[in-house]
């Protein structure tokens, strides 16, 4: 029988990885094997390609000595590239001009690294990493080089940042992407890559984009899309590789949109007598950059001519390497798609990331990815292989043993049956069970169960328990603000704080993603420019940063008209005051009831009237009591010592002393506070924010206190305190909570957020662990020195008065709003007496 | 100097100057509200003063925006939200749209077209 001939384009790794596969399962000797090599030498091991920097020599890395060909009967053409083929001819055509006819074509041809067509990219001293005779042009050249750069942060190019070191040389890497490895690794993994590979004395860079370089022939620069420039005079380009598909192009096989050469399960191209394998061969979309699959498809290919079975079905991408000296292992599915799970452990001290992609279900594991301990690579590549069921507990897996539970705080002790959204009804249970069903942000778990959809009340809770349950999940919490901001709150805060930025223009244009904000992102971002700097919140560029509540400096009700409450320190009040509140709610018909702070309400204000009630109240001496912002409401009291027969403090002095001292601060939501004369508490101080009782000694401190729709009892924080104590514990507690509490988070829910809790908030305020008290100390007192009374500011300037009309064009009041009488007051008319009022 | 165009005619309402950026002001037209928003030096809105939800004429004193680059306004009452283009409900279950109508500046002077 007559011999076919086989001929191998490429005699890369997969190409000889085929000749070797054949020649050893073709016994009966009925193929007769030729193959090109364009390099000069044959193939050799690229996987270690970088060890020929530490003195191994090519002999050392070639796959089969040269000799092999021979003896195995291959005619191995060595410094000579296939130029053309002729599918009808059936043959090839080489560079020295050699012509062959083929029976089965294998294109084997591999990639080439993909260099970005950047000006100057061709100058002298810009170097690719792929095979010997690369890495000996860079051997020559480093000689005369003293600082290089790597384009591209990915495994191959932190590979070549170590050779390039290795060869003496200042190396820094330059990432596109805003971190390292950015196709394997979330931020958090790229910043603990970044962290080890820093500290091996590689300079990173990142979020750069190379426009230019710079050179007079040779490499002088490098310049950057930010204006920035690097100065190197060596540059090893690793941003990617591109199938090397020429040849099949030319020849009208079918090949992908982004390049490669498409195969089907058999390996074969459009054409049935050729197939290609390894680098080259683009299976399914997707080409496999790695030498196990390349392997692979060699094997099914030599079967399948032999007259075998094979098909292939996609490979296994698991890898484990040393990167730097560091592990780093990647295995399975590393590209979750939305609905899997995503369990993240970092521990950037000891440089360590560990990720596990599981089903929704938890039960199997996908993939995942070890940097820095790579131990449990092994077993969880089992695991992923064979689909063996997970533990309960999936983070286990990747928890350096030994390691305790966590202790757990907040809403992860509440029961199941803890009722979260009273509005709706809706329990932990059924928020929980939303949780494991998929619900990942608030608007979701809102459209699945209802709760928060009433007053909102609940929000900041539901907030906290989806955290919760997605970190006990493992899972990454998506504290966002909103869709204009990547930040939490108390990111913005500490950005206005260091930036000095002092309107919210710039701060969207400098850490925003652009766009015009919103309902969400305005009135937060005014509220941290007011807790920072204190300025008047309707001035310029404030007015319309705030709701409509602190826009018109006062409490919008449901017809679209405004409360006034007026403040009350301490809840003591004189008669000539009381007086004016009478005459004013007289004069402009409003409806008056006593609060439950300890000061009077009156509702029904209309926008047009708002200034000229503001005005006689001011002249009588009331100040605006901020009942219309996220800010300290009321200092309740009980007379005390003064008159009480048990009393031993004068708690209305101390209350009202306080109440001045904090009015009109800012905060993320609002603050309310009691102070008591004696343990018979009864200004109620303990369901406060902060609340202060009597002792023979001095006074008790209590924080993290809340009545309301989730009553909480504040915890006692210290004891026996002096006047003087007191308030700088107070001043220091607002303005840690102000520092670092979520938005419209109540301290209650704030303590309880707090790793250590109560304990926590003693480390920082008495004991100074943060080192923070001093800061803290003088930005109380700035806030407590630029105390303004916002609606005096408001009828002393025409600017802000010309806004209080309900028209732009015309100075009536709405004629919508209607009123009928109850009980001698107005009240809003309800829809069916709207018609006959 | 109003100008009589296919179903309505443009009406003068005031001073550009009048209008703050990124701020509403509410417009009497005989019984009826419409609530003007400019959103940049000459980016103009209008809709409806009255909100769908609880049929309030405060839309106006609502805070404005956008929800991936759909300017909106944001009820001061519920927080529910509107396309200020189309006056489109942008939130979930069921809602009334707003009336939207035009609105251009010119030669200093707001014109809303009744
Ligand atoms: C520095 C480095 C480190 C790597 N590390 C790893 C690793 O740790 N793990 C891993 O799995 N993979 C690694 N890889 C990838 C691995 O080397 C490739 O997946 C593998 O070499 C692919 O084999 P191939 O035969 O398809 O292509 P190649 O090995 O590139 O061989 C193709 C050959 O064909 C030749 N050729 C092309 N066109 C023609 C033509 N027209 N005529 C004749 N000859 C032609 C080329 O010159 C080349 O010699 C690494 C790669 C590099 C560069
Ligand atoms: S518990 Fe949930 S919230 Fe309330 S009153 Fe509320 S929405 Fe309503
Ligand atoms: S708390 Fe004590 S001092 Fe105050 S009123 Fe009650 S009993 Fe008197």
């Amino acid at each position: 029988m007559s011999q076919e001939t086989i001929i191998v384009v490429g005699n890369g790794m997969v190409g000889c990885k085929f000749c070797a596969t054949l020649v050893e399962k073709d016994a009966d000797k009925r193929f007769k094997l030729i193959t090109f090599c364009e390099e000069s030498h044959p193939a050799y091991d690229r996987v270690h390609l970088s060890e020929y920097f530490s003195g191994k020599t090519a002999e050392d890395l070639m796959l089969q000595p040269e000799s092999w060909y021979a003896e195995n009967g291959i005619e191995l053409h060595l410094e000579d590239k296939v130029v053309s083929i002729d599918r009808e001819k059936k043959s090839v055509t080489s560079a020295k001009g050699v012509e062959l006819v083929y029976d089965k074509l294998i294109l084997a041809t591999g990639s080439s690294p993909f260099v970005p067509p950047v000006p100057g990219i061709e100058k002298e001293g810009v170097f690719v990493y792929r095979t010997i005779e690369d890495l000996e042009g860079m051997m020559d050249y480093a000689k005369k080089a003293t600082k290089a750069a790597v384009i591209g942060g990915g495994l191959l190019g932190l590979e070549a940042a170590k050779a390039s070191q290795d060869l003496g040389m200042e190396t820094h890497v330059i990432e596109f992407m805003s971190r390292l490895m950015p196709r394997q690794v979330d931020d958090a993994g790229g910043e603990i890559l970044k962290g080890i590979i820093e500290e091996r004395g590689l300079s990173v860079h990142l979020n750069k984009a190379t426009t230019n370089i710079a050179g007079d022939g040779k490499v002088e620069a490098m310049e950057f899309k930010d204006g920035s420039s690097l100065g190197v005079d060596m540059i090893i380009v690793s941003a990617g590789i591109r199938p090397r598909d020429e040849l099949a192009r030319e020849c009208g096989l079918e090949v992908g949109p982004r390049g490669g050469v498409v195969v089907n399960d058999n390996l074969l191209t459009s054409d049935p007598d050729i197939f290609a394998i390894g680098e080259v061969a683009l299976y399914n979309n997707f080409i496999y950059g790695l030498v196990a699959p390349g392997y692979k498809m060699a094997d099914i290919v030599a079967t399948q001519l032999l007259g075998g079975e094979g098909a292939f079905q996609g490979a296994d991408m698991s890898t484990k390497l040393k990167l730097i000296g560091t592990d780093v292992a990647s295995f399975g599915n590393i590209e979750p798609k939305e609905e899997h799970k995503d369990i993240v452990i970092t521990d950037p001290v000891r440089g360590i990331y560990k990720r596990l992609i599981t089903t929704t279900d938890g039960k199997l594991l996908l993939g995942g990815i070890l940097i820095g301990d790579a131990d449990a690579y092994g077993n969880l590549l089992q695991m992923t292989l064979n689909e063996m069921e997970l533990p309960e507990d999936p983070m286990a897996l990747i928890l350096p043993a030994g390691s305790g539970e966590a202790p757990s705080f907040g809403p992860g002790s509440l029961p199941d049956t803890a009722q979260i959204c009273s509005c709706e009804d809706v329990s932990k249970g059924s928020i929980c069970e939303a949780i494991e069903g998929g619900a990942r942000t608030i608007p979701e778990l809102k459209s699945c169960t209802k709760a928060g959809t009433g007053c909102g009340g609940c929000v900041p809770l539901l907030t906290n328990l989806l955290n919760h349950q997605l970190e006990e999940m493992g899972e990454e919490v998506n504290t966002d603000l909103c869709e204009h901001f990547s930040h939490t709150r108390q990111e913005l805060y500490r950005i206005v704080r260091t930036t000095g930025i002092d309107n919210f223009d710039s701060l969207i244009e400098a850490h925003g993603n652009g766009g015009r904000g919103c309902e969400i992102c305005k009135p937060a971002v005014g509220s941290i420019l007011a807790s920072v700097y204190n300025d008047k919140v309707i001035s310029q560029g404030n007015r319309k940063l705030q709701d409509t509540n602190d826009r018109f400096l006062a409490n919008i009700q449901k017809n679209g008209t405004y409360s006034v409450v007026p403040r009350v320190p301490g809840g003591e009040i004189t008669a000539d005051k009381l007086i004016t509140i009478g005459e004013v709610s007289k004069e402009y018909d409003l409806y008056v009831k006593i609060t439950g702070g300890q000061r009077i309400d009156m509702f029904g204000a209309k926008v047009n009237d708002l200034p000229k009630i503001w005005e006689k109240l001011i002249a009588a001496g009331f100040e605006s009591g901020h009942a219309y912002g996220k800010a300290l409401r009321t200092i309740k009291s009980c007379v005390g010592s003064t008159w009480c027969r048990f009393g031993v403090q004068d708690s209305t002095g101390m209350a009202i002393m306080l109440e001045n001292r904090y009015k009109g601060i800012r905060s993320p939501h609002k603050l309310k506070s009691a102070v008591s004369g004696c343990t018979r508490e009864c200004a109620e101080a303990q369901s406060k924010d902060f609340g202060v009782i009597a002792t023979e000694n001095g006074w008790n401190l209590y924080l993290g206190g809340n009545g309301g729709m989730k009553p909480r009892h504040a915890d006692l924080f210290a004891t026996d305190l002096d006047d003087d104590t007191l308030v700088a514990y107070i001043d220091r507690f607002l303005m840690y909570y102000i520092k670092t509490a979520d938005k419209l988070t109540r301290t209650s829910v704030w303590v309880d957020s707090l790793e250590g809790g109560i304990e926590h908030l003693k480390d920082v305020i008495i004991n100074d662990s943060l080192g923070l008290c001093e800061e803290l100390d003088k930005q109380m007192q700035h806030l407590v020195d630029t105390y303004h009374c916002e609606w005096k500011d408001a009828v002393e300037d025409p600017e802000k008065l010309k806004r209080f009309k309900h028209f732009g064009n015309s100075e009536s009041t709405d004629p919508n709003i209607k009123f009928v009488r109850e009980r001698d007051q107005i009240r809003p008319a309800n829809e069916d007496e709207l018609a006959t009022v | 100097m109003s100008d009589i165009v296919e179903n309505g005619t443009w009406q003068e309402i005031g001073p550009t100057d009048d209008f703050v950026v990124d701020l509403g002001v509410c417009v009497q037209n005989g019984d009826d509200q419409v609530a003007v928003f400019r959103l940049a030096e000459d980016e103009w809105y209008a809709t409806q003063n009255l909100c769908p939800h609880q049929k309030q004429m405060v839309l106006s004193r609502g805070l404005t925006g956008d929800v991936k680059g759909e300017p909106k306004i944001t009820c001061p009452l519920h927080k529910r939200s509107f396309s200020l283009r189309s006056g489109e409900f942008l939130g979930e279950g069921e809602m009334d749209c707003l009336k939207v109508y035009e609105v251009k500046s010119e030669a200093g002077k707001v014109f809303l077209k009744l």
